[in-house]
Protein backbone atom coordinates (compact mmCIF):
# COMPACT_ATOMS: atom_id res chain seq x y z
CA UNK A 1 0.00 0.00 0.00
CA UNK A 2 0.89 3.44 -0.73
CA UNK A 3 -0.37 7.09 0.41
CA UNK A 4 0.67 10.23 -1.88
CA UNK A 5 -0.05 13.59 -1.13
CA UNK A 6 0.44 16.89 -2.04
CA UNK A 7 1.57 19.45 0.63
CA UNK A 8 3.60 23.14 0.84
CA UNK A 9 5.15 22.29 -2.69
CA UNK A 10 6.19 19.24 -2.34
CA UNK A 11 5.04 15.89 -3.84
CA UNK A 12 5.43 12.88 -1.19
CA UNK A 13 5.18 9.26 -1.48
CA UNK A 14 4.71 7.17 1.40
CA UNK A 15 4.77 3.11 1.16
CA UNK A 16 3.37 1.96 4.33
CA UNK A 17 4.78 -1.59 4.65
CA UNK A 18 8.19 -0.97 4.45
CA UNK A 19 8.12 2.49 5.79
CA UNK A 20 10.46 4.06 3.00
CA UNK A 21 9.14 8.05 2.15
CA UNK A 22 10.43 9.65 -1.15
CA UNK A 23 9.57 12.99 -2.78
CA UNK A 24 8.91 12.68 -6.39
CA UNK A 25 8.45 15.38 -9.20
CA UNK A 26 5.06 15.80 -10.80
CA UNK A 27 6.19 13.23 -13.50
CA UNK A 28 7.06 10.17 -10.97
CA UNK A 29 3.80 11.30 -8.69
CA UNK A 30 1.50 10.58 -12.21
CA UNK A 31 3.34 7.56 -12.97
CA UNK A 32 3.20 5.69 -9.03
CA UNK A 33 -0.35 6.72 -9.16
CA UNK A 34 -1.30 4.99 -12.57
CA UNK A 35 1.63 2.32 -12.54
CA UNK A 36 -0.55 -0.62 -10.57
CA UNK A 37 -3.21 -0.06 -12.68
CA UNK A 38 -1.63 0.69 -16.68
CA UNK A 39 0.57 -1.02 -18.83
CA UNK A 40 3.98 0.41 -19.69
CA UNK A 41 2.75 1.64 -23.33
CA UNK A 42 -0.78 2.83 -21.87
CA UNK A 43 0.93 4.68 -19.00
CA UNK A 44 3.20 6.59 -21.65
CA UNK A 45 0.64 7.69 -24.06
CA UNK A 46 -1.53 8.66 -21.55
CA UNK A 47 1.44 10.76 -19.66
CA UNK A 48 2.46 12.47 -23.02
CA UNK A 49 -0.88 13.13 -23.46
CA UNK A 50 -0.80 14.86 -20.21
CA UNK A 51 2.35 16.62 -20.23
CA UNK A 52 1.76 17.64 -24.30
CA UNK A 53 2.91 21.34 -23.02
CA UNK A 54 6.23 19.87 -21.37
CA UNK A 55 8.60 19.15 -24.44
CA UNK A 56 11.01 17.69 -21.82
CA UNK A 57 8.49 15.25 -21.02
CA UNK A 58 9.41 12.59 -23.92
CA UNK A 59 8.43 9.16 -24.27
CA UNK A 60 12.30 7.98 -23.05
CA UNK A 61 11.57 10.25 -20.33
CA UNK A 62 8.76 9.00 -18.72
CA UNK A 63 10.21 5.04 -19.60
CA UNK A 64 12.99 5.82 -17.63
CA UNK A 65 10.70 6.77 -14.72
CA UNK A 66 8.51 3.80 -14.78
CA UNK A 67 12.17 1.97 -14.53
CA UNK A 68 12.89 3.72 -11.51
CA UNK A 69 9.83 2.90 -9.79
CA UNK A 70 9.71 -0.41 -10.96
CA UNK A 71 13.41 -0.84 -9.21
CA UNK A 72 11.90 0.82 -6.03
CA UNK A 73 9.47 -1.89 -6.51
CA UNK A 74 11.65 -4.70 -6.70
CA UNK A 75 14.11 -3.32 -3.71
CA UNK A 76 10.67 -3.81 -1.33
CA UNK A 77 10.91 0.33 -1.37
CA UNK A 78 7.52 0.85 -3.01
CA UNK A 79 4.24 -1.48 -3.17
CA UNK A 80 5.71 -3.13 -0.68
CA UNK A 81 3.20 -6.12 0.60
CA UNK A 82 1.69 -6.22 4.31
CA UNK A 83 4.08 -8.95 6.17
CA UNK A 84 2.58 -7.91 9.36
CA UNK A 85 -0.92 -9.48 9.31
CA UNK A 86 0.17 -13.27 9.08
CA UNK A 87 3.27 -13.49 10.72
CA UNK A 88 3.66 -14.92 13.73
CA UNK A 89 1.63 -11.83 16.00
CA UNK A 90 -0.24 -13.88 18.54
CA UNK A 91 -1.14 -11.15 20.87
CA UNK A 92 -3.64 -13.24 23.16
CA UNK A 93 -1.43 -15.54 23.71
CA UNK A 94 1.46 -12.70 24.09
CA UNK A 95 3.46 -12.27 27.39
CA UNK A 96 3.33 -9.40 28.25
CA UNK A 97 5.25 -7.42 30.95
CA UNK A 98 3.74 -4.17 32.55
CA UNK A 99 6.26 -1.44 32.47
CA UNK A 100 4.18 1.82 32.94
CA UNK A 101 1.46 2.60 35.88
CA UNK A 102 -0.52 5.88 35.90
CA UNK A 103 -0.67 6.69 39.22
CA UNK A 104 -4.28 8.46 40.26
CA UNK A 105 -2.54 10.33 43.09
CA UNK A 106 -5.69 12.59 43.82
CA UNK A 107 -8.49 12.21 42.89
CA UNK A 108 -9.67 16.21 43.44
CA UNK A 109 -8.66 19.13 41.79
CA UNK A 110 -8.12 22.67 42.76
CA UNK A 111 -9.31 23.79 39.24
CA UNK A 112 -12.78 23.56 38.19
CA UNK A 113 -12.06 22.69 34.16
CA UNK A 114 -15.19 22.63 31.95
CA UNK A 115 -14.21 19.85 29.53
CA UNK A 116 -12.34 17.72 32.21
CA UNK A 117 -12.85 13.85 31.26
CA UNK A 118 -11.97 13.05 34.73
CA UNK A 119 -15.15 15.14 35.77
CA UNK A 120 -12.97 17.76 37.56
CA UNK A 121 -10.57 14.67 39.25
CA UNK A 122 -13.34 12.96 40.89
CA UNK A 123 -13.74 10.65 37.72
CA UNK A 124 -17.63 10.11 38.57
CA UNK A 125 -17.11 8.95 41.93
CA UNK A 126 -15.72 10.22 45.54
CA UNK A 127 -12.91 12.66 46.08
CA UNK A 128 -9.63 10.52 47.15
CA UNK A 129 -6.00 10.91 48.20
CA UNK A 130 -3.73 8.25 47.25
CA UNK A 131 -2.14 6.61 50.68
CA UNK A 132 1.61 5.73 50.94
CA UNK A 133 0.96 2.11 51.60
CA UNK A 134 -1.16 1.90 48.11
CA UNK A 135 1.02 3.90 46.64
CA UNK A 136 4.26 1.78 47.87
CA UNK A 137 2.51 -1.53 47.45
CA UNK A 138 2.15 -0.02 43.87
CA UNK A 139 5.78 -0.08 43.26
CA UNK A 140 6.43 -3.45 43.74
CA UNK A 141 3.55 -4.45 41.99
CA UNK A 142 4.97 -2.59 39.16
CA UNK A 143 8.57 -4.59 39.81
CA UNK A 144 6.82 -7.99 40.10
CA UNK A 145 5.23 -8.06 37.26
CA UNK A 146 7.42 -6.01 34.86
CA UNK A 147 10.07 -9.17 33.97
CA UNK A 148 13.52 -8.25 32.48
CA UNK A 149 12.12 -4.81 31.73
CA UNK A 150 14.86 -2.01 33.01
CA UNK A 151 13.25 0.94 32.64
CA UNK A 152 9.62 1.65 34.29
CA UNK A 153 7.54 4.54 33.93
CA UNK A 154 5.34 6.13 36.45
CA UNK A 155 2.86 8.93 35.94
CA UNK A 156 1.42 11.16 39.05
CA UNK A 157 -1.79 12.05 37.46
CA UNK A 158 -4.68 13.22 39.03
CA UNK A 159 -7.06 15.44 39.44
CA UNK A 160 -3.94 17.14 40.44
CA UNK A 161 -1.25 15.59 42.22
CA UNK A 162 0.18 17.85 44.04
CA UNK A 163 -2.89 18.54 46.27
CA UNK A 164 -1.08 14.87 47.63
CA UNK A 165 2.50 16.25 47.12
CA UNK A 166 3.84 14.47 50.55
CA UNK A 167 2.87 11.13 49.10
CA UNK A 168 4.55 11.86 45.93
CA UNK A 169 8.01 12.14 47.54
CA UNK A 170 7.79 9.78 49.69
CA UNK A 171 6.94 7.07 46.82
CA UNK A 172 9.75 8.22 44.36
CA UNK A 173 12.47 7.93 47.70
CA UNK A 174 10.41 4.26 48.12
CA UNK A 175 11.17 3.59 44.91
CA UNK A 176 14.89 5.00 44.25
CA UNK A 177 15.24 2.69 47.74
CA UNK A 178 14.90 -0.52 46.12
CA UNK A 179 15.05 0.23 42.06
CA UNK A 180 18.92 -1.07 42.05
CA UNK A 181 18.49 -3.86 44.19
CA UNK A 182 15.99 -4.99 41.73
CA UNK A 183 18.00 -3.75 38.36
CA UNK A 184 15.52 -1.26 37.46
CA UNK A 185 15.38 2.49 36.81
CA UNK A 186 12.34 4.31 37.18
CA UNK A 187 11.15 7.49 34.91
CA UNK A 188 8.93 9.52 36.69
CA UNK A 189 6.47 12.13 35.27
CA UNK A 190 4.61 14.54 36.70
CA UNK A 191 1.31 16.08 34.94
CA UNK A 192 -0.20 19.20 36.90
CA UNK A 193 -2.22 22.43 36.33
CA UNK A 194 0.49 24.71 38.23
CA UNK A 195 -1.30 25.86 40.85
CA UNK A 196 0.73 24.52 44.02
CA UNK A 197 4.29 25.42 42.04
CA UNK A 198 6.59 26.22 44.64
CA UNK A 199 10.41 26.37 45.06
CA UNK A 200 10.10 22.41 46.68
CA UNK A 201 8.30 21.11 43.92
CA UNK A 202 10.48 22.53 41.39
CA UNK A 203 13.09 21.39 43.26
CA UNK A 204 11.70 17.71 43.64
CA UNK A 205 10.76 17.57 40.26
CA UNK A 206 13.77 18.49 38.60
CA UNK A 207 15.33 16.07 40.61
CA UNK A 208 13.80 13.05 40.08
CA UNK A 209 11.01 13.56 37.02
CA UNK A 210 12.46 12.40 33.65
CA UNK A 211 9.17 14.52 32.03
CA UNK A 212 7.10 16.83 33.36
CA UNK A 213 3.58 17.90 31.73
CA UNK A 214 2.24 20.89 32.71
CA UNK A 215 -1.14 22.39 31.34
CA UNK A 216 -1.91 25.92 29.40
CA UNK A 217 -4.13 26.26 27.21
CA UNK A 218 -2.44 28.64 25.08
CA UNK A 219 -3.37 32.81 24.76
CA UNK A 220 -5.47 34.39 28.38
CA UNK A 221 -8.44 34.17 27.29
CA UNK A 222 -8.68 30.95 25.70
CA UNK A 223 -7.06 29.26 28.74
CA UNK A 224 -9.35 31.42 31.69
CA UNK A 225 -12.54 30.44 29.18
CA UNK A 226 -12.16 26.70 30.57
CA UNK A 227 -10.09 26.75 33.03
CA UNK A 228 -11.03 28.33 36.11
CA UNK A 229 -10.33 27.95 39.93
CA UNK A 230 -13.04 27.05 41.80
CA UNK A 231 -14.13 30.19 42.51
CA UNK A 232 -14.91 30.60 38.91
CA UNK A 233 -11.83 32.98 38.07
CA UNK A 234 -9.45 31.98 35.46
CA UNK A 235 -5.93 30.37 36.34
CA UNK A 236 -3.50 31.81 33.54
CA UNK A 237 -2.18 34.40 35.79
CA UNK A 238 -1.25 32.38 38.92
CA UNK A 239 0.34 29.62 36.70
CA UNK A 240 2.20 31.09 34.10
CA UNK A 241 4.86 32.65 36.14
CA UNK A 242 5.34 29.74 37.73
CA UNK A 243 5.47 27.55 34.77
CA UNK A 244 8.32 29.77 33.41
CA UNK A 245 10.19 29.85 36.41
CA UNK A 246 9.73 25.99 36.94
CA UNK A 247 11.27 25.07 32.88
CA UNK A 248 13.93 27.86 33.68
CA UNK A 249 15.21 25.56 36.23
CA UNK A 250 14.82 22.49 34.50
CA UNK A 251 17.81 23.05 32.35
CA UNK A 252 17.57 20.50 29.47
CA UNK A 253 15.59 18.22 31.25
CA UNK A 254 12.14 16.68 29.47
CA UNK A 255 8.75 19.00 29.81
CA UNK A 256 5.88 19.61 27.41
CA UNK A 257 3.54 22.77 27.94
CA UNK A 258 0.12 20.81 27.22
CA UNK A 259 -2.70 22.20 25.84
CA UNK A 260 -6.22 21.18 25.03
CA UNK A 261 -8.18 23.13 21.84
CA UNK A 262 -12.15 23.17 21.48
CA UNK A 263 -14.57 24.13 19.12
CA UNK A 264 -14.29 28.19 20.68
CA UNK A 265 -10.22 28.19 19.49
CA UNK A 266 -9.90 26.34 16.12
CA UNK A 267 -7.38 28.76 15.50
CA UNK A 268 -5.23 26.93 17.88
CA UNK A 269 -1.89 27.27 16.43
CA UNK A 270 -2.04 30.88 17.51
CA UNK A 271 -2.04 29.53 21.32
CA UNK A 272 0.94 27.20 20.56
CA UNK A 273 2.75 30.70 19.25
CA UNK A 274 1.79 32.47 22.70
CA UNK A 275 3.45 29.73 24.28
CA UNK A 276 6.30 30.01 22.25
CA UNK A 277 6.38 33.89 23.31
CA UNK A 278 6.20 32.89 26.49
CA UNK A 279 9.43 31.37 26.43
CA UNK A 280 8.24 27.74 25.85
CA UNK A 281 9.75 25.04 23.55
CA UNK A 282 8.32 21.95 24.20
CA UNK A 283 4.71 22.01 23.25
CA UNK A 284 1.96 19.54 22.86
CA UNK A 285 -1.58 20.43 21.90
CA UNK A 286 -4.14 18.08 22.13
CA UNK A 287 -7.70 18.36 20.15
CA UNK A 288 -10.74 17.83 23.28
CA UNK A 289 -12.07 15.07 23.48
CA UNK A 290 -15.99 15.07 24.90
CA UNK A 291 -19.27 13.79 24.15
CA UNK A 292 -20.51 15.75 20.81
CA UNK A 293 -23.45 17.58 22.29
CA UNK A 294 -21.26 19.71 24.94
CA UNK A 295 -20.91 23.48 23.47
CA UNK A 296 -16.88 23.29 22.85
CA UNK A 297 -16.90 19.95 20.86
CA UNK A 298 -15.38 20.22 17.83
CA UNK A 299 -17.73 19.60 14.72
CA UNK A 300 -16.97 18.35 11.35
CA UNK A 301 -17.41 21.40 10.29
CA UNK A 302 -13.99 22.47 11.99
CA UNK A 303 -11.93 19.95 10.05
CA UNK A 304 -11.09 21.87 7.23
CA UNK A 305 -10.10 24.87 9.70
CA UNK A 306 -8.27 22.48 11.97
CA UNK A 307 -6.31 21.25 8.76
CA UNK A 308 -4.90 24.35 7.88
CA UNK A 309 -3.96 25.39 11.45
CA UNK A 310 -1.42 21.95 10.97
CA UNK A 311 -0.25 23.26 7.70
CA UNK A 312 0.34 26.73 8.97
CA UNK A 313 1.79 25.47 12.23
CA UNK A 314 4.18 22.78 10.41
CA UNK A 315 5.63 25.82 7.84
CA UNK A 316 6.12 28.05 10.43
CA UNK A 317 8.25 25.01 12.68
CA UNK A 318 10.24 24.66 9.30
CA UNK A 319 10.91 28.48 9.32
CA UNK A 320 11.91 28.72 12.87
CA UNK A 321 14.21 25.62 13.05
CA UNK A 322 15.97 27.50 9.53
CA UNK A 323 16.22 30.48 12.00
CA UNK A 324 17.73 28.56 14.70
CA UNK A 325 14.79 28.94 17.24
CA UNK A 326 12.76 25.45 17.06
CA UNK A 327 10.06 24.59 18.59
CA UNK A 328 9.14 21.13 19.20
CA UNK A 329 5.66 20.19 19.17
CA UNK A 330 4.56 16.48 20.20
CA UNK A 331 2.84 15.35 17.45
CA UNK A 332 5.17 16.39 14.82
CA UNK A 333 7.92 14.82 16.80
CA UNK A 334 8.72 11.76 14.38
CA UNK A 335 11.89 9.71 13.76
CA UNK A 336 12.26 8.22 10.45
CA UNK A 337 15.41 6.04 10.89
CA UNK A 338 15.13 5.75 14.73
CA UNK A 339 11.19 5.19 15.51
CA UNK A 340 9.65 2.67 16.54
CA UNK A 341 10.16 -1.07 15.71
CA UNK A 342 6.73 -2.95 13.48
CA UNK A 343 6.21 -4.66 17.02
CA UNK A 344 5.10 -1.22 18.49
CA UNK A 345 3.82 -0.12 15.63
CA UNK A 346 1.32 -2.92 15.66
CA UNK A 347 0.72 -3.52 18.99
CA UNK A 348 0.08 0.10 19.94
CA UNK A 349 0.05 1.87 23.73
CA UNK A 350 -0.18 -1.32 25.74
CA UNK A 351 -3.05 0.07 27.62
CA UNK A 352 -4.59 -3.33 30.04
CA UNK A 353 -1.42 -5.00 29.18
CA UNK A 354 1.94 -2.73 29.81
CA UNK A 355 0.34 0.18 30.93
CA UNK A 356 -2.57 0.53 33.70
CA UNK A 357 -3.91 3.14 35.97
CA UNK A 358 -4.21 2.66 39.70
CA UNK A 359 -6.82 4.35 41.55
CA UNK A 360 -6.44 5.95 45.31
CA UNK A 361 -7.76 2.91 46.66
CA UNK A 362 -5.15 0.30 44.48
CA UNK A 363 -8.02 -1.16 41.53
CA UNK A 364 -6.41 -1.55 38.34
CA UNK A 365 -8.07 -0.16 35.47
CA UNK A 366 -6.55 -0.66 31.32
CA UNK A 367 -5.85 3.17 31.35
CA UNK A 368 -6.06 6.53 33.39
CA UNK A 369 -9.31 7.33 30.72
CA UNK A 370 -11.43 4.11 32.12
CA UNK A 371 -10.93 4.98 35.20
CA UNK A 372 -14.37 5.08 37.17
CA UNK A 373 -16.19 2.53 34.71
CA UNK A 374 -16.43 -0.55 37.26
CA UNK A 375 -17.03 -2.90 33.85
CA UNK A 376 -12.96 -2.02 32.38
CA UNK A 377 -11.37 -2.84 36.13
CA UNK A 378 -9.04 -5.36 35.76
CA UNK A 379 -8.43 -6.48 39.55
CA UNK A 380 -5.91 -4.40 42.02
CA UNK A 381 -2.48 -4.48 43.16
CA UNK A 382 -2.63 -6.79 45.97
CA UNK A 383 -4.32 -9.84 44.02
CA UNK A 384 -3.19 -8.81 40.61
CA UNK A 385 -4.82 -8.92 36.69
CA UNK A 386 -8.19 -10.70 38.02
CA UNK A 387 -10.35 -9.80 34.86
CA UNK A 388 -9.06 -11.33 31.98
CA UNK A 389 -11.95 -11.58 29.46
CA UNK A 390 -11.22 -7.52 29.35
CA UNK A 391 -7.63 -7.90 29.49
CA UNK A 392 -7.57 -10.32 26.80
CA UNK A 393 -9.60 -7.73 24.42
CA UNK A 394 -7.03 -5.42 25.38
CA UNK A 395 -4.43 -7.35 24.20
CA UNK A 396 -6.10 -8.17 21.14
CA UNK A 397 -6.60 -4.42 20.06
CA UNK A 398 -4.05 -3.70 17.84
CA UNK A 399 -3.15 -1.99 14.62
CA UNK A 400 -5.21 -5.18 12.56
CA UNK A 401 -7.43 -5.43 14.97
CA UNK A 402 -10.38 -2.69 13.20
CA UNK A 403 -12.06 -3.15 10.14
CA UNK A 404 -12.16 0.43 9.26
CA UNK A 405 -8.23 -0.38 9.41
CA UNK A 406 -7.81 -2.13 7.15
CA UNK A 407 -7.36 -0.10 4.39
CA UNK A 408 -5.81 2.79 6.06
CA UNK A 409 -2.05 4.17 5.21
CA UNK A 410 -1.83 5.64 8.71
CA UNK A 411 -2.56 2.24 11.10
CA UNK A 412 1.35 2.11 11.42
CA UNK A 413 1.65 5.17 12.75
CA UNK A 414 -1.00 5.10 15.12
CA UNK A 415 -1.45 1.39 15.43
CA UNK A 416 -5.36 2.05 15.52
CA UNK A 417 -5.88 4.87 17.45
CA UNK A 418 -6.89 5.30 21.27
CA UNK A 419 -8.74 2.31 22.73
CA UNK A 420 -10.39 5.24 24.86
CA UNK A 421 -11.53 7.68 22.63
CA UNK A 422 -12.59 4.42 19.89
CA UNK A 423 -15.07 2.94 23.04
CA UNK A 424 -16.33 6.70 23.88
CA UNK A 425 -17.15 7.42 20.03
CA UNK A 426 -18.13 3.99 18.58
CA UNK A 427 -19.32 1.84 22.19
CA UNK A 428 -16.35 -0.69 21.75
CA UNK A 429 -12.54 -0.45 22.19
CA UNK A 430 -11.89 -2.13 18.21
CA UNK A 431 -14.37 0.83 16.93
CA UNK A 432 -12.44 4.17 15.72
CA UNK A 433 -12.61 7.55 16.77
CA UNK A 434 -13.42 8.93 13.14
CA UNK A 435 -12.49 12.45 13.60
CA UNK A 436 -9.49 11.49 15.70
CA UNK A 437 -8.40 9.88 12.50
CA UNK A 438 -8.89 12.78 10.15
CA UNK A 439 -6.62 14.88 12.73
CA UNK A 440 -4.09 11.99 13.05
CA UNK A 441 -3.45 11.34 9.25
CA UNK A 442 -3.27 15.68 8.78
CA UNK A 443 -0.73 15.60 11.82
CA UNK A 444 1.44 12.40 9.84
CA UNK A 445 1.18 14.51 6.52
CA UNK A 446 2.76 17.73 7.96
CA UNK A 447 5.19 15.55 10.12
CA UNK A 448 6.11 14.21 7.11
CA UNK A 449 6.25 16.89 5.65
CA UNK A 450 8.60 18.48 7.66
CA UNK A 451 11.28 16.10 7.71
CA UNK A 452 11.38 16.17 3.81
CA UNK A 453 11.79 19.70 3.96
CA UNK A 454 14.46 19.69 6.32
CA UNK A 455 16.38 17.14 5.02
CA UNK A 456 16.71 19.69 1.86
CA UNK B 1 17.53 8.29 -9.41
CA UNK B 2 16.33 11.94 -11.45
CA UNK B 3 12.80 12.53 -10.59
CA UNK B 4 12.28 10.50 -7.11
CA UNK B 5 14.68 11.21 -4.20
CA UNK B 6 14.35 8.87 -0.96
CA UNK B 7 14.55 9.97 2.11
CA UNK B 8 16.85 7.41 4.69
CA UNK B 9 13.99 5.79 6.87
CA UNK B 10 14.26 2.50 9.81
CA UNK B 11 13.27 -0.38 7.04
CA UNK B 12 9.88 -1.86 9.12
CA UNK B 13 10.48 -5.15 7.82
CA UNK B 14 13.84 -5.84 8.69
CA UNK B 15 12.46 -4.89 12.50
CA UNK B 16 10.47 -8.05 12.72
CA UNK B 17 13.81 -9.73 12.94
CA UNK B 18 15.70 -6.65 15.10
CA UNK B 19 12.72 -5.31 17.07
CA UNK B 20 10.39 -6.22 19.71
CA UNK B 21 12.88 -5.45 22.89
CA UNK B 22 9.86 -3.90 24.59
CA UNK B 23 12.28 -1.27 26.43
CA UNK B 24 10.52 1.49 24.48
CA UNK B 25 8.61 4.40 26.55
CA UNK B 26 4.77 3.88 26.78
CA UNK B 27 2.63 6.12 24.24
CA UNK B 28 0.82 7.63 27.01
CA UNK B 29 2.69 8.28 29.26
CA UNK B 30 4.62 11.28 28.05
CA UNK B 31 2.23 14.33 26.70
CA UNK B 32 -0.93 13.75 25.48
CA UNK B 33 -3.06 11.47 27.51
CA UNK B 34 -5.76 11.60 25.20
CA UNK B 35 -4.93 9.98 21.68
CA UNK B 36 -2.31 6.97 21.04
CA UNK B 37 0.13 7.65 18.66
CA UNK B 38 3.16 5.24 17.91
CA UNK B 39 4.80 7.29 15.14
CA UNK B 40 6.50 9.93 17.44
CA UNK B 41 7.97 7.11 20.18
CA UNK B 42 11.58 6.75 20.27
CA UNK B 43 13.41 3.28 19.50
CA UNK B 44 15.34 2.79 23.26
CA UNK B 45 17.69 0.72 21.10
CA UNK B 46 18.41 3.48 18.42
CA UNK B 47 18.45 6.27 20.93
CA UNK B 48 21.01 4.73 22.60
CA UNK B 49 22.90 4.09 19.70
CA UNK B 50 23.02 7.60 18.77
Amino acid sequence: MIHQYKLNGYNIVLDVYSGSVHVVDDLAYDVIERYQQQGREDLIADLLQKYADTPEVTAEEIGECIDDVAELEASGKLFSSDQYENIAFDFKKRNTVIKALCLHIAHTCNLNCDYCFASQGKYHGERALMSLEVGKRAIDFLIENSGSRVNLEVDFFGGEPLMNFDVVKEIVAYARSIEKQHHKNFRFTLTTNGMLIDDDVIEFANRECHNVVLSLDGRQEVHDRLRKTNNGKGSYEIIVPKFQEFVKRRGNKGYYIRGTFTHHNTDFTNDIFHMADLGFTELSMEPVVCPPDDPYALTYDDLPVLFEQYEILAKDMIRREKEGAPITFYHYMIDLTGGPCIYKRVSGCGSGTEYMAVTPWGDLYPCHQFVGDEAYCLGNIWNGVENHAVQDEFKLCNAYARPECKDCWAKLYCSGGCAANAYHAAGSITGIYKYGCELFKKRMECAIMMKVALAE
Amino acid sequence: MKRIKTIDTRDLKKSVQTGGCGECQTSCQSACKTSCGVANQQCEKCSEKK
